[in-house]
């Protein structure tokens, strides 16, 4: 393992490595100054802190359990699967760690509209609660195709008094809702805070988004440890931007802990159809940030392709294009129709049925765990909850609930 | 990078502003593209804007989204805008401005893309989403100094920031004359006029004006103080509304000379 005194990552210049940075036009740049500093000064403030500590703990219901998945552990007949309940979280994914603490940033800068791109819909449900909770006025930007595959997420967002603004443009997907919302955003940043969801767009918002959702892997670690009275082997978390695998990976970086960060294979890789972007993408830049993508032979970003409308994006984070070169972090891909299958079986084996987000992380755990001794822990961050997902679900299984 | 400082100095001299045109190459086909630059040549545009088209165009509103979109779909990449460029070389002398977000330049290589720009018959680069604290990475693999690299100066850069974009600009300034995207409907011109003074206070480089001008009434009211006006969403408008007009050229042409005729004796 190399050694990773990534305390100082990113550099001042919002660089891990050469990834990263802030590609962009010069209208959002002094925004992007204002919030940064605004960032250091309140991620250091103990009344901000405690604020934050004190909303993760009543209003978003923290700290999460960590469960270890007996059944399924015994199913696999291997390693014992632990698994990081953020499905449990108020709104019913990570995503709400992040929003509560940009939400409070965004007041304490005077911010009095919020804005936001959502993919599979939970960024959306979660910006949406967080700025009710702060009587803030909110746009959601939607890619059309996503609104049709998450309409119980639209649905939420509504009734959490939020618009939902369609984006056609496009694949209609995630990527373009954030085109968008960077669009509306640099006509209106005089009042308007921009919520991204992921480790993902430009400095400071890939480390700002990890400080937050950090939280999931050092309550983690503090879980097993007590329950185990030891570390995982691996951690394992899917990565479509990549804020939930970096949530939990982050407090165990320099700590003798494999990790792998399962990204969405799609129909498969060879079919093209995929969001792979770490395993086969190249590096490029998109949304802000350098890092890998998917993109053509003349620089033109590709589609991606899920069953997962989180995993749905042809970009992620810069930090794990950076921990994928120095090997840190091992990234693998998962299938739609192997997704389904471990929905199903967290499902049926223990009562609880995950996003179709996080069933990648859990179908590698599946497929990883028969092959480790039944001394060895696999932690998994179960990062969302599945009930957004039953109608793909139901189209895509002919399960019978008649 | 020559003709950009012969152009300004040129119309200094006979009291005129530049007329600065954008358009997106090969929209709506190489050939038709083509023919429109001519004509808009022809009319008297001092600079040309040539948009490398980008599949993610997030500093633009949609028409400009549309035309990027129409020109990927003719296959339109780097390669054949050096090849447009070449052979608008041909018949004019007007300095050609390359307009493009960073991914496709990056990954065509920057070494390979400023030598390829130079004998394309490029004088110079503006890239959207690479403000001054990414840029080193790309300039520092030209060899030369045959490029000009503009820069773009928003109502929200501060002073001290406007300091550090001229410093590392050349050519001419492009001032964003409002806080938006490509396109967004009119302008006010005692914004960019204030924030004119402030950068003419910084330096002596040309400064052009553009977003939200679409009449020759803007125009005239911005080349009262500016050096240059840049159009580009409002040709783009007349391109996708006559795309099956077999007058395009000639509407084009008209819609330049209004404007050029507005750029005189401010």
């Amino acid at each position: 393992m190399q050694n990773n005194k990534n305390k100082k990552m990113p550099d001042q210049n919002g660089r891990f490595g050469i990834y990263g940075g802030r590609y962009v036009g010069e209208t959002l740049m002094s925004a992007l100054i204002e919030l940064k500093q605004a960032y250091n000064k309140f991620l250091h403030s103990p009344d901000f802190k405690s604020e934050f500590n004190l909303l993760m703990k009543n209003y978003v219901g923290r700290p999460t359990p960590l469960f270890y998945a007996k059944r399924l552990s015994a199913q696999c007949n291997g390693a014992k699967i632990y698994l990081k309940r953020e499905d449990l979280t108020h709104t019913g994914a990570h995503k709400i760690n992040n929003t509560v603490g940009q939400i409070l940033l965004a007041k304490q800068m005077g911010k009095s509209k919020i804005i936001a791109e959502t993919g599979a819909g939970q960024h959306g449900v979660a910006t949406a609660a967080a700025a009710a909770l702060f009587n803030m006025e909110c746009s959601i930007f939607m890619g059309i195709k996503d609104i049709k595959r998450q309409a119980p997420n639209v649905a939420r967002i509504k009734l959490l008094g939020a618009k939902v603004i369609p984006v056609d443009s496009g694949s209609a997907t995630l990527k373009d809702a954030m085109n968008e919302a960077i669009r509306y955003w640099t006509e209106a940043i005089e009042d308007t805070f921009y919520v991204i969801g992921s480790v993902a767009g430009p400095h400071p918002y890939p480390a700002m988004v990890r400080d937050f959702q950090k939280i999931i892997g050092t309550e983690a670690k503090e879980q097993i440890l007590k329950q185990t009275k030891k570390l995982p082997d691996i951690l394992v978390a899917c990565v479509g931007g990549g804020s939930n695998a970096m949530g939990l990976f982050f407090p165990f970086i320099n700590d003798s802990v494999e990790m792998t960060g399962v990204e969405a294979a799609g129909k498969g890789i060879e079919t093209g159809k995929h969001a792979a972007t770490l395993g086969h993408g190249t590096i490029g830049i998109l949304h802000g940030s350098k890092s890998y993508i998917l993109q053509d032979n003349n620089g033109q970003i590709k589609e991606a392709h899920s069953i997962s409308a989180g995993l749905d994006y042809p970009g992620v984070g810069p930090e794990h294009s950076y921990f994928k070169d120095l090997n840190r972090i091992q990234y693998v891909s998962i299938k739609d129709k192997e997704a389904l299958n471990a929905f199903k079986i967290l499902s049926e084996t223990e009562g609880i049925i995950p996003a179709l987000e996080s069933s990648h992380a859990l179908a590698y755990a599946i497929k990883e765990a028969p092959k480790r001794s039944k001394e060895d822990i696999i932690l998994v961050n179960l990062s969302g909850r599945g009930d957004k997902d039953l109608g793909i679900v139901l189209e895509q299984t002919n399960l019978d609930i008649s | 990078m020559n003709r950009i400082k012969e152009i300004f100095k040129k119309l200094k001299e006979k009291k005129e502003k530049a007329l600065v045109a954008f358009v997106t190459a090969g929209d709506p086909n190489i050939s038709q593209s083509l023919n429109i630059i001519k004509s808009m040549c022809k009319a008297g545009i001092d600079i040309l804007e040539l948009g490398i088209p980008f599949s993610e165009p997030t500093a633009d509103g949609p028409v400009i989204q549309k035309a990027s979109a129409r020109a990927l779909k003719q296959g339109i990449n780097i390669k054949a805008v050096f090849k447009l460029t070449k052979n608008i070389r041909e018949f004019t002398n007007i300095p050609i401005i390359l307009f493009g977000y960073y991914n496709p330049i990056h990954l065509y290589g920057n070494k390979k893309f400023y030598i390829d720009a130079i004998s394309a018959g490029a004088d110079g680069l503006l890239v959207v989403d690479l403000p001054p604290e990414e840029s080193d990475e790309m300039t520092n693999e030209w060899e030369g100094d045959k490029l000009a690299l503009i820069r773009l100066i928003a109502l929200t850069t501060p002073r001290d920031r406007i300091k550090k974009i001229a410093n590392s600009a050349s050519g001419f300034l492009y001032l964003v004359s409002k806080t938006g995207v490509t396109g967004s409907a009119g302008i006010d011109t005692s914004l960019s006029s204030d924030k004119f003074k402030i950068i003419r206070s910084i330096t002596d480089l040309p400064v052009c004006v553009g977003f939200g001008i679409s009449t020759p009434e803007h125009v005239s009211a911005v080349a009262s103080f500016a050096d240059g006006i840049v159009i580009g969403s409002a040709f783009e408008k007349t391109i996708e509304k006559n795309i099956n007009n077999s007058e395009l050229e000639s509407i084009i042409s008209k819609q330049t000379v209004e404007y050029k005729k507005a750029t005189k004796n401010p």
